[in-house]
């Protein structure tokens, strides 16, 4: 079986971004939007092709499926220590093809109705192509170099797209807020690659995940609270990946990134970009088990834990529709990651890793869909905030069913395909770590409950005087929804379990009565509650509020965190480390350079009268010079 | 060979010729006056060349050859000389050497 031809896969976006970008001036917007949606649909087709080929169509080897490397030699370090660019084609790239492709897609079409007559129509095409191609080539990279490299281009276009609306003083200090904390992260992730190209003398994943890269990680004795230089390697790239999927206490930037357009948010904030550091810690997950007997996958996963319990309750008390979206982002990969911090290695052990997968799977789908629904009533309503709605469902029904769909989906709803995943994923923290299960199964009360506070307060609830009647939104826009609440229910019924598992042989899964008549009871519950207090308008939230008193009041500011990095940065490290830095700056480098430039303006002001144009003062000077040097020469030598 | 004139009273002659000259070059403001000092040192040099040759080595023939290119070369020059002279008076209407310093810092 020969898969080089998903080069291709990257390289198609890249091209329509090179073209748009030069162009950007010269293109009519609806041609724009075209190109841009032809090019993605070739990706799609091509990543569609390629899991078919690969799930059905190629032989396993071993009863394993196989690992395909496609590469280029790039740049040579040392004979052993290079860097290659290239795809590697396993079951989780071949997984997060289909996501990328799938959720771009829809997201262009989508953006030709709700960009329509924005005047960075074509830039924002150029940006959204950018993105896949950096994902894309994330996907597949082959070496941690290589996906370091993607690593920061998603990194930059998000930025560009965070702050697209340049004009907005709010949408320009997110893009730097973004961009400044998932550096900071990303600075954990290159110090640890270094240190395991370093120690181990190889980038590459197959290495590394192979029988000969574990056992020489494991040959390092532990060095700092029973982590091993490896280990701690692994560590700080989970620094990196927590910073990129915003985890506590790295998960500042992501309320805020919601500034971006909705497609954006749906996008990269939602889908595709916040899942990399899941599917880092998955890429590197053998080393992650194996080495110190996983120490730092109990880092990864109560990091998870914490991140999704703190993200549900703030959930509960925002009032901007994106941002209960953003917070549940966040809550939902702690979901990944915790169930990825729970996993083992072989057989059914692998369970929470593949129950990380799928819900990553699941989740790109539905949660895409809330936040192109979310799209579709900010574009009616003009507002992004819960209290100027209500009443939408008569006048949007497409967007109210759709969204009602991905929330049962997220709810965990029997037979809707956030069910099936979430299930894996408190079987597998029920019978790796209790107190984690205990977290997950409340969270899930929480996010059913969060969920359909948001959905009856936009479509049920009050019924609001509006000044224009809102209406539903065009076709380019409700097709990519009604596509993605199929794709909302239909993953549930994949065999994800033969497919995605860390040791790559798979197993039969099914679904564990008991943990499915809890999870649902609690959904429901949440469900049920949200209807009771939501449903119509009631008093009960407000008193609710009330009795927890200052709890809420912290909830709603988010816990003070971003407060607390104020702090921290503007009066205690801008004030005191960063300020003999700047006096140092300014007064001694600058005050040297300053030094130089203005003494040689001072002394050639002083000698400059030599220069006096007139030729007999030169030809006295000149001979007044061989006068000297003849006497220099007869009598001083 | 003169007779009865010795070397160092030709060379004394040119020495004195190769100074009169260089004052007038450093002191005179006429433009046509410096181009004569520069003619002078030219020729004190071209005396010492004959001079030396003839008294010292008097089996060659350099030194004499010598002086006639410095002659001609002399000529050209201050035919070059004279031709910027006329144009600097055309555009200053002065030959004097303190008008032409525009070319100062």
């Amino acid at each position: 079986m020969n898969f080089s031809y998903t080069f291709l896969v990257p390289l198609i976006p890249f091209a329509v971004f090179i073209f748009l970008g030069f162009f950007y001036n010269r293109i009519k917007e609806n041609i724009s939007g075209w190109i841009g949606v032809a090019g993605l649909t070739s990706v799609a087709v091509l990543s569609y092709y390629t899991a078919i080929q690969y799930f059905y169509h190629t032989p396993k080897l071993d009863g394993k499926f196989q690992t395909f490397v496609y590469s280029v030699n790039w740049m040579n370090f040392t004979d052993t220590l290079k860097v290659d660019m290239g795809v590697l084609i396993d079951p989780i790239s071949v997984m997060m093809l289909v996501v990328v492709s799938t959720i771009s897609l829809m997201v262009h079409i989508y953006s030709m109705g709700y960009m329509h007559g924005d005047r960075g129509f074509t830039k924002f095409y150029a940006f959204l192509s950018l993105f896949t191609f950096s994902m894309m080539g994330l996907v597949l990279a082959t070496n941690l170099f290589q996906i370091y490299i993607f690593w920061e281009l998603v990194g930059v276009s998000s930025f560009l797209l965070i702050g697209y609306y340049y004009e907005k003083p709010s949408a320009v200090a997110a893009a730097k807020k973004a961009f400044i904390v998932t550096r900071f992260a990303d600075f954990g992730f290159l110090v640890g690659i270094l240190l395991v190209g370093y120690y181990l003398g190889s980038f590459d994943f197959q290495y590394l995940n192979g029988p000969e890269g574990i056992a020489a990680a494991q040959k390092f004795g532990s060095i700092f609270m029973g982590f091993s230089v490896i280990g701690l390697a692994l560590v700080l790239m989970f620094m990196g990946g927590a910073g990129k999927s915003a985890m506590f206490p790295l998960h500042i930037w992501l309320p805020d990134a919601m500034e971006g357009p909705t497609p954006v948010s749906a996008l990269i904030h939602a889908a595709t970009m916040v899942v990399a550091g899941v599917y880092l810690v998955a890429r590197m997950f053998p080393m992650f088990n194996f080495v110190d007997h996983g120490s730092a996958l109990h880092i990864v996963a109560w990091v998870g834990a914490i991140s999704t319990l703190i993200a549900a309750i703030i959930a509960l008390t925002q009032f901007d529709i994106k941002r209960v979206l953003a917070f549940s982002t966040m809550s939902q990969i702690g979901y990944m990651m915790l169930a990825l911090g729970v996993s083992g290695y072989d057989g059914h052990e692998g369970v929470g890793y593949m129950a990380s997968m799928w819900h990553l799977f699941t989740h790109a789908m539905f949660k895409g869909l809330l936040f192109l629904g979310a799209g579709s009533v900010i574009h009616a309503v003009h507002s992004n905030l819960m209290q100027d709605m209500g009443g939408l469902h008569k006048y949007m029904k497409i967007t109210s069913i759709t969204f009602l769909i991905a929330a049962l989906s997220i709810a965990g709803f029997p037979g809707f395909s956030g069910f099936f995943s979430k299930d894996e994923i408190l079987i597998a923290t029920f019978h790796h770590n209790r107190p984690i299960f205990y977290i997950t199964l409340f969270v899930a009360g929480l996010t059913a409950f969060y969920m359909f506070r948001l959905y009856f307060s936009i479509f049920w609830n009050k019924k609001t005087h509006y000044h224009h009647t809102p209406h539903e939104s065009p076709l380019t826009m409700t097709i990519p929804l009604v596509f993605l609440a199929i794709m909302s229910i239909v993953p549930g019924y994949f065999p994800f379990t033969e497919w995605v598992t860390p040791d790559k042989v798979g197993f039969h899964g099914h679904i564990d009565p008991m943990m499915a008549s809890i999870a649902t009871t609690v959904g429901v519950l949440g469900i049920g509650l949200a209807y009771f207090f939501y449903f119509k308008p009631t008093d009960y939230p407000a008193k609710i509020s009330a009795a927890f008193g200052t709890f809420y009041v912290w909830t709603k500011n988010k816990f003070y965190i971003d407060e607390l990095y104020l702090f921290v940065t503007r009066n205690i490290i801008f004030k005191y480390i960063s300020g003999s830095f700047a006096w140092f700056d300014k007064k001694v480098v600058d005050g040297t350079m300053n030094l130089i430039g203005n003494s040689t303006v001072v002394g050639s002001e002083a000698i400059k009268g030599v220069q006096s144009g007139k030729v007999q003062d030169y030809a006295f000077a000149f001979v007044g010079g061989v006068i000297i040097l003849v006497i220099v020469v007869i009598y001083m030598l | 060979m003169i007779a009865n004139v010795s070397i160092y009273e030709i060379l004394t002659v040119s020495t004195l010729l190769f100074f009169i000259g260089l004052y007038g070059f450093l002191t005179r403001k006429n433009l046509i006056t410096l181009l004569m000092s520069i003619e002078l040192l030219l020729n004190a040099s071209v005396i010492n060349f004959v001079v030396i040759n003839k008294y010292m080595f008097p089996d060659f023939l350099q030194g004499v050859y010598f002086s006639i290119f410095i002659i001609a070369v002399a000529a050209s020059e201050t035919a070059l000389a004279i031709s910027i002279i006329i144009n600097l008076y055309r555009l200053k209407v002065s030959v004097n050497v303190d008008k032409t310093e525009t070319m100062k810092y």
